[in-house]
């Protein structure tokens, strides 16, 4: 027979055991399934990012290529790394500090057009700051 | 300009205060240890001594916002002479070097309290606790004079101008957050050098707990208004109407208030019956640890946030270096002197004991997840497995569940007693509550859905109510009781603060739950003369102006809101276009109310007369600060217990304490 202390010890480690173990199964399939992965216009030019998988990307809006709907919100425009640009889409209100010639991160889906369907458009919130991923990017290109 | 006050003059003063600290730290812990009373009395004047150069370093700083002294970077950086003063002042702490300064004079507050208000601790455990708090000092002391020292002058050609604050801080709530959060943040360093003290001398008695207990507590109340607080701020200020959005940063402050909401009970536990001992000084150390944590990445610039406006890697660093010490030296030392906790007393399966431990099981969980899901994206990026973010399906995903979970255990704690209970004795008061909250539960959603229309009827909406229900029902139940058995008066004044803190989380849900099921919003485009209908609300766009203020222009529409023909409420939604700063703000307006809130924001001109317009109409929103606030308050009144301002207890009395405690409550 057991100690009745050390019967009860036992009991809760195993349940913390499973329980966390458990949790950890639970949290690690969760975190892979939402994960947003980064790719640059160029990755999703020459076709390295997947389709129909809520991705982001970023770079600087390019100059004039945005256009609005006339009756809706809906927009679209031309994201850009200074070798590639990919088309995106939104509807929605945009935030304060996007404009063209600024740099953009955006979270959506691509089709099979190459076309990104954003559910997300953020602009750096400071002048001076730059999103970290567009940063290392440019960086990358030796720019 | 005040030359007592100048820059230089609080560069010397920060100098000498963290001497102090370093002194702090070393003699009275030395004498700990030699025996040597006298070093060890000199802890509680060195705490004093620091607390007045840090705060005379302090008033330099302010005073150099306050006389625009462009000369200092700091100032230039983060100030404009056309700033109104409260927002000179709050600018103060608006940038790395101020807060982490005011994040050093919060410290030598909390040391000089526990200096001035431990005279009830022995001598020996309150020195050691000063030389731990003035280490932390130290180490935050350096860390401001080597990496970011606010008192830096820019010789020879200081600016004319400031570059102004940023606008999204010009807020009042802006100058509120930071303190109370820092109080928070900070004070868990009391906790946590209690815990350290506790471990050097082998000491984990229950007046161990009930010395920590009101400076847990305290730094909680804090850290629960600062993060109600900053959740209110982003949903008027950020201008679009969401009030958590699992940004890193938040998340930071979450961790904490979560460990340290798991502390506090099983403080409770530790001290009435002398259980989860090892777990307690565990959480003070994790508590603490997570507080550094969120300090490292909201400056280290290591996340893609709202709050990272301008950082520094090599902070980062130092602050990453900083943590990984405490963290490992503290968990050494438990893992030398933790086999010495031993729990004494056994306890049954439905006892107060185990819904305290589900309580700290379910609060862990959720601390584990959302440190995960906030740490994943560095760690990925850190072993080139991609940039990636996380985003709040995962974390709604488990934290949701998580909360109604904890919802149910809430009142099964409060209700149930101490040591071997029958599990006849409780299933006896459950069963009647059970159902009347049931019963409220769908009453509640079937009122909302015929309310607010079908969405109101979600799973979601009737969850939330029957968990909420549950935990009124209960705690009613047991106010009752207690009154009936005992009076008013004769209650002590933490029950009142218990009632109340629980009732609160209950509100908080209801408004997070019902606003999720039943809250709705469109963009929208509409021109002057042009009207939405949304929730039942007819929004009329009647007229857009534009005019000036003291710092800035803005755009100003002007929206009509009527139901059932009647107008309820102009709303005037802004955009502020700043002078000093190419920046663009949008300013909600909001007509607040208990049951509902309208918010409406002005998006970006579309073309000559059409404007982008998001509207939503917010059923409860209100709810989940009015429950922070019971929170915080229901935690003030805990601090306030009389229990907690005993006399020094001798070693005999200890022994009737505990026998005494355990029959309290």
């Amino acid at each position: 027979m057991m100690h009745p202390l050390r019967k009860q010890r036992m009991q809760w480690i195993c349940l913390i055991l499973i329980s966390t173990s458990v949790a950890t199964a639970l949290i690690a399939y969760m975190l892979r399934q939402n994960a947003n992965f980064f790719y640059t216009p160029s990755q999703i030019a020459i076709g390295q990012a997947p389709l129909g998988v809520s991705l982001r990307a970023g770079g600087e809006v390019v100059v004039g290529s945005l256009k609005r709907a006339q009756q809706s919100l809906a927009i679209e425009f031309l994201v850009s790394d200074g070798l590639h640009s990919v088309k995106v889409t939104y509807e929605g209100i945009l935030p304060d500090l996007f404009s063209e010639g600024q740099s953009t991160v955006v979270t959506g889906k691509i089709d099979d057009q190459n076309t990104l369907h954003a559910v997300q458009v953020l602009a750096k919130h400071d002048e001076n700051y730059t999103p970290p991923e567009i940063a290392e990017m440019y960086e990358n290109q030796g720019i | 300009m005040n030359v007592f006050l100048s820059p230089e003059m609080g560069h010397i003063a920060l100098i000498i205060g963290s001497c102090l600290a370093f002194v702090q730290a070393l003699l009275p812990l030395a004498g700990s240890y030699t025996g040597t009373v006298r070093w060890m009395q000199m802890g509680r004047s060195l705490a004093c001594g620091n607390l007045f150069f840090v705060f005379l370093a302090f008033l330099c700083l302010s005073n150099a916002f306050l006389s625009d002294d462009f000369t200092v970077r700091y100032v230039a950086q983060n100030s404009n002479t056309l700033l109104p003063i409260y927002f000179k002042f709050s600018a103060v702490w608006s940038a790395h070097e101020g807060s982490l300064l005011l994040w050093v004079l919060i410290l030598s507050m909390w040391t000089a309290a526990v200096a001035l208000f431990g005279s009830r601790l022995p001598l020996q455990f309150l020195s050691r606790t000063l030389a731990i708090l003035g280490l932390i000092s130290v180490g935050f002391g350096f860390f401001l004079l080597f990496t970011s020292n606010p008192f830096e002058r820019t010789f020879p050609l200081p600016p004319i101008d400031g570059q102004d604050l940023n606008p999204l801080l010009q807020d009042i709530a802006l100058i509120l957050h930071p303190p109370l959060l820092y109080f928070g943040y900070v004070g868990l360093a009391v906790p946590f050098a209690f815990a350290i003290s506790a471990l050097l001398e082998s000491r984990f008695d229950s007046a161990w707990a009930n010395w920590s207990r009101p400076w847990t507590i305290a730094s909680w109340c804090f850290l629960t208004i600062g993060i109600f607080l900053g959740s209110w701020w982003a949903y008027y200020e950020l201008g679009w109407g969401g009030w958590w959005f699992w940004d890193p940063v938040e998340n930071a402050s979450l961790m904490p208030w979560l460990v340290t909401t798991a502390l506090i009970h099983s403080l409770i536990a530790s001290e009435q019956r002398g259980v989860f001992r090892s777990w307690t000084i565990l959480l003070a150390i994790f508590a603490f640890s997570l507080s550094l944590l969120g300090t490292f990445l909201v400056r280290s610039g290591v996340l893609t946030s709202v709050h990272a406006f301008a950082s520094d890697p090599e902070r980062g660093i130092y602050i990453l270096l900083f943590l990984s010490i405490v963290v490992g030296s503290t968990l050494a030392l438990f893992a030398i002197r933790g086999p010495v906790l031993m729990s004494t007393s056994s306890y049954s399966g439905t006892s107060r004991e185990t819904f305290l431990l589900i309580n700290n099981l379910i609060l862990t969980v959720a601390v584990a997840v959302v440190l995960l899901g906030t740490l994943y994206p560095l760690i990925s990026d850190a072993f080139g497995l991609g940039k990636i973010s996380v985003g709040p399906p995962y974390f709604n995903f488990f934290f949701v569940p998580l909360t109604f979970v904890l919802l149910i255990f809430i009142p099964l704690a409060m209700r149930s007693s101490w040591g071997n209970v029958s599990t006849k004795a409780v299933s006896s008061w459950l069963m009647q509550p059970l159902l009347l909250s049931l019963l409220l539960g769908l009453i509640g959603s079937t009122t909302l859905a015929y309310w607010v229309g079908e969405k109101g009827n979600s799973l979601l909406a009737i969850v939330t109510m029957t968990c909420v229900s549950w935990v009124f029902v209960m705690i009613l139940k047991d106010f009752r009781d207690k009154i009936k058995s005992s009076s008013f008066t004769l209650l002590p004044v933490r029950y009142y603060g218990m009632v109340l803190a629980h009732l609160g989380v209950a509100i908080t849900v209801l408004g997070a739950g019902l606003y999720a099921a039943s809250g709705i919003q469109r963009d929208v485009k509409m021109g002057i003369g042009d009207y939405a209908v949304l929730g039942g609300y007819t929004f009329y766009f009647s007229d857009i102006k534009r005019d000036r203020r003291s710092n800035f222009s803005f755009t100003q529409a002007e929206i009509i809101v009527s139901k059932e023909d009647r107008e309820i409420v102009t709303l005037n939604p802004e955009k502020r276009h700043y002078f000093s700063n190419p920046q663009t703000m949008t300013e909600a307006a909001i007509d607040p109310g208990l049951l509902r809130d309208l918010y409406v924001s002005l998006g970006e001109p579309l073309d000559d007369d059409h404007w982008a317009i998001r509207l939503h109409v917010k059923p409860f929103v209100r709810c989940i600060w009015l429950g922070g606030a019971m929170i915080s308050l229901g935690g003030l009144l805990a601090v306030l217990d009389k229990r907690y301002r005993r006399r020094k207890i001798c070693s005999q009395d200890r022994a009737n304490l505990s026998v005494q405690s355990a029959s309290e409550i």
